[in-house]
């Protein structure tokens, strides 16, 4: 990239703000965690609250220190901060499953309206795995292969706004694949995988294309590098997401009830997985009954109290 | 969670031969990625001779391994947790994924798409029937590990 003078002005300039209102919102869920944990609470998962500090710390290294210094001028720099910004912070972020607690420690009135603003007809189509895996690759492949990319990164202030903008893109897709928050409308395995794939090789290819094809206005060993970071970082993350995704699915097709040492383990097992077929939207249900627990609590607080009885087993 | 596509109806012991299938290949992969690329240094990262077409295959082939080694692992998972023997069908779906992959890398990847060689500026030969020729080995080994495994299951 052309190197910028006097950017180091412009970094703290504005990187401050967005910094500061990344704190506010960790602090904000630390608080949430620590009241939701207190003795008689409904309770919270302690490592989604270290994933949220751990979130908070990636995205903070790409506003201050020397990744975020070099980023504006370097594409090594930029690279590792977009893959902290871009894909690791999301991931951390979808895994501290902050809509839940949202839903979990707010106060009846509001609890309802985010819940209705989760349901409504744009933060679906946001979170479809097909509308956010395109948002997200489009915007990787425009901004390193087309020259409207390239005036883009050249600029200090867009620099911050590119920055937002993966990270906000990078929690769309993420969120899309491994939907641990509640969502009404959760697609398939099937299809959240084929988009991952899709995605991951797209990401692969494009490493590939900036390794080989230096984006102009940057050297070959800068761009050597850049592609090899943004080839094997997005290799870590893409296998952490995968870990987690099925995981997820791994806890929710479980064989319930006991099947090791019984005689007809396989007519078991086929029993089993018919209960579970019809048991299929258990997780879902759950997340609506949640939904519809925020709701009630306007008129009487049953439906709050309920779901505090289904957390403590 | 609904439609489960790895974790469905099909017996353990054809589920864990599918999931050593996988493992097998993703593991093949990663051989070829950390010992030839990292370690020798023999293959390229990139290729000037790279066409398009063989980027996109290489790019798609690479998430494919990330996905068949982690859904690997967890399909084996999910077919032991269901409780019955699953034999040597997991050895038998390994050593077959093992083969495959370097098969079609020594074939498809290195001779057809041309997207990278063995080894460069040396002679060729060697390398290809070795590569090629320890791809058939470790396809046959699976192959005769099926056999006996489906044997031993007719047998009961």
């Amino acid at each position: 990239m052309t190197p910028v003078h006097g950017h180091g002005t412009s970094t703290i300039g504005l990187g401050t703000p967005i910094l500061a209102l990344a704190a506010v919102l960790t602090v904000a869920y630390v608080a949430a965690a620590i009241r939701l944990r207190r003795p008689g609470g409904r309770g919270w998962p302690a490592p989604r609250v270290v994933a949220a500090v751990l979130a908070f710390c990636a995205v903070s290294a790409t506003l201050v220190g020397p990744i975020a210094v070099g980023a504006s001028d370097d594409l090594a720099a930029h690279m590792a901060a977009h893959l902290a910004v871009g894909m690791l912070a999301p991931l951390l972020i979808v895994v501290a499953a902050p809509g839940t607690l949202a839903l979990r420690a707010l106060d009846v009135v509001p609890a309802r309206r985010l819940s209705r603003l989760l349901r409504s007809g744009p933060v679906r189509l946001a979170t479809h795995p097909l509308f956010a895996g395109t948002l997200y690759t489009a915007s990787m492949w425009l901004l390193y292969t087309t020259p409207f990319g390239v005036g883009l990164t050249g600029n200090p202030l867009l620099h911050w706004v590119l920055l937002v903008h993966f990270l906000v893109a990078g929690c769309l897709f993420t969120a899309s694949i491994v939907p641990v928050d509640p969502s009404p409308h959760r697609s398939s395995f099937r299809l959240r995988l084929t988009v991952f794939l899709l995605a991951a090789a797209a990401h692969s290819v494009l490493a590939k294309q900036i390794y080989a094809h230096p984006p102009p206005g940057t050297t070959t060993d800068e761009a050597q590098l850049g592609g090899l970071i943004m080839y094997y970082g997005g290799d870590t993350v893409g296998l952490a997401i995968l870990v987690v995704m099925f995981t997820r699915q791994y806890i929710a097709t479980r064989p319930r009830g006991r099947l090791r040492g019984h005689p007809s383990g396989v007519a078991a097992a086929r029993q089993h997985r018919d209960d579970q077929r019809n048991d299929r939207h258990y997780e879902q249900n759950r997340a609506e009954h949640l939904v519809v627990g925020a709701n009630h609590g306007a008129g009487d607080h049953q439906g709050a109290e309920h779901e505090t009885r289904d957390k403590t087993p | 969670m609904n439609q489960s596509v790895e974790f469905d109806h099909r017996a353990p012991a054809a589920k864990s031969y599918a999931a050593g299938l996988l493992i097998g290949i993703g593991l093949m992969a990663a051989v070829d990625e950390i010992v030839f690329h990292q370690l020798l240094g023999w293959h390229h990262f990139y290729d000037r001779d790279t066409t398009r077409v063989g980027l996109v295959s290489d790019g798609l082939l690479h998430a494919a391994e990330l996905v068949a080694l982690v859904a690997g692992f967890f399909l084996l998972a999910d077919a032991r947790r269901w409780g019955s023997s699953v034999g040597l069908f997991p050895w038998a779906g390994l050593f077959v994924g093992l083969g495959v992959f370097q098969l079609w890398d020594g074939l498809v990847n290195h001779k057809v798409l041309r997207l990278h060689q063995v080894r460069y500026d040396v002679d060729l030969l060697p390398y290809d029937l070795l590569w090629n020729g320890a791809a058939a080995l470790l396809l046959a080994v699976g192959v005769v590990l099926t056999i006996v495994a489906v044997t031993r299951r007719r047998r009961g």
